[in-house]
C-alpha cells in the first residue's frame, strides 16, 4: 500500500463483495477502485468474482421446460379463462 | 368504460395472446422459480400459482410491452407470501447464521496462482468449465436461508434492503447469510470439480507434475 492509497489489500477483499453488488458509498467505491488499478491479485479476484456472479444470474435465470409442465400450463389458462 | 379506459385494459382481454407471452416465457419464469424453491415439483407450483396469479390480476397491466417485468414481480411476491405462510414451521437456519463463524471459502485463493505464466489462467478455465447444473446443484445445496437471499441478490438483481423488507430480516442479516451462501456454494463448485478429476493448483513452492 502506497501512501496515495486508503486501504490495503484485506480491507479491498472485505469490501469486495458489496462493492460488485453495488452496495457499497461512493467513497468505499472510489477508494477500492484506486487499490484494483494498483494490485494485479486484487483485481483478479474482483474480475473472477464479477464472473462467476454474472454466470449465476445467466445460468440459474431459465429453465428447461417439461412438456407435462408446459401443459398443465395451458390447461391452467383454459380452465380459468373458461370459468369466468 | 370510455375509450381511453378500453385501450388501456385492452392488453388483458385477449386471453390468446396472454398465453403466447406466458409459455414464451415459461423457461425464464421456471428458472426463476427453480432457483427460489430448489425443489423442481415446488418450483413448478410456485411458476403455475404464478400465472395463475397474473391472470387474475391482469387488469394492473397496463402495457404489453411491460409483461416480463410485471409476471416476475407476481412471481417474486408469491413466493414471499408463500414463505410468509410457511413461517408457521421452522425455517432452516443453520446454527453459524446468527452466530459463530463459517469457515469462509474461496475458489479464488483455491485457483489463483500468482507466479504463472502469463497464458495460464486457471481462474477462467475454471470459470469456463462451470455448467449450468453445476450451479443449479451448488444453489440447491444451501440452507433455505442462504439460498433466498443469494438467489434474490444474485440472480435477480434485489437490493441488500428490499431482500431484509422482503424476508422480514435485519441488513445485517441479509449480509451474513450472502455471504456464508457464497462460500458454501463456491467450495460446493470446488468439491464438485475435483470429484470431476479436477487437479488441485500446486502451492507456491510445489512443482507441477511434467
Amino acid at each position: 500500500m502506497n501512501e496515495m492509497e486508503r486501504i490495503d489489500c484485506e480491507e479491498a477483499v472485505q469490501r469486495l463483495a458489496e462493492y460488485l453488488d453495488q452496495e457499497l458509498d461512493p467513497d468505499g467505491s472510489t477508494e477500492l477502485e484506486q487499490h484494483l488499478e494498483r494490485c494485479r491479485s486484487c483485481f483478479s479476484r474482483a474480475e473472477f468474482e464479477r464472473q462467476l456472479k454474472t454466470s449465476i444470474r445467466e445460468n440459474l435465470g431459465s429453465a428447461d421446460v417439461p412438456a407435462p409442465f408446459e401443459k398443465r400450463v395451458r390447461l391452467l389458462l383454459k380452465g380459468l379463462v373458461e370459468g369466468e | 368504460m370510455t375509450e381511453s379506459q378500453r385501450i388501456e385494459t385492452e392488453p388483458n382481454l385477449d386471453p390468446g395472446w396472454f398465453e403466447d407471452r406466458v409459455v414464451e416465457l415459461l423457461p425464464d419464469l421456471l428458472g426463476a422459480a427453480r432457483s427460489l424453491a430448489g425443489d423442481p415439483s415446488d418450483a413448478e407450483d410456485l411458476a403455475a400459482d404464478t400465472v395463475a396469479r397474473a391472470w387474475e390480476h391482469r387488469g394492473d397491466l397496463r402495457e404489453r410491452g411491460r409483461f416480463r417485468g410485471w409476471i416476475f414481480r407476481i412471481l417474486r411476491n408469491v413466493f414471499l407470501s408463500g414463505r410468509r405462510r410457511r413461517q408457521s414451521r421452522p425455517v432452516e437456519v443453520p446454527l453459524s447464521d446468527e452466530e459463530g463463524e463459517d469457515r469462509p471459502f474461496s475458489l479464488f485463493e483455491r485457483l489463483h496462482q500468482p507466479f504463472l505464466l502469463w497464458w495460464s489462467n486457471p481462474e477462467e478455465e475454471f470459470l469456463n468449465g462451470i455448467l449450468r447444473e453445476d450451479l443449479a446443484e451448488a444453489v440447491d445445496a444451501l440452507p433455505d436461508s442462504y439460498r433466498e437471499v443469494l438467489v434474490l441478490i444474485d440472480v435477480h438483481g434485489f437490493r441488500y434492503a428490499e431482500v431484509a423488507a422482503a424476508l422480514e430480516i435485519p441488513v445485517g442479516t441479509v449480509r451474513s447469510r450472502l455471504a456464508r451462501g457464497r462460500s458454501r456454494m463456491q467450495e460446493h463448485l470446488w468439491r464438485h470439480a475435483v470429484d470431476r478429476g479436477l487437479r488441485e493448483p500446486p502451492r507456491p513452492g510445489q512443482r507441477r507434475p511434467e
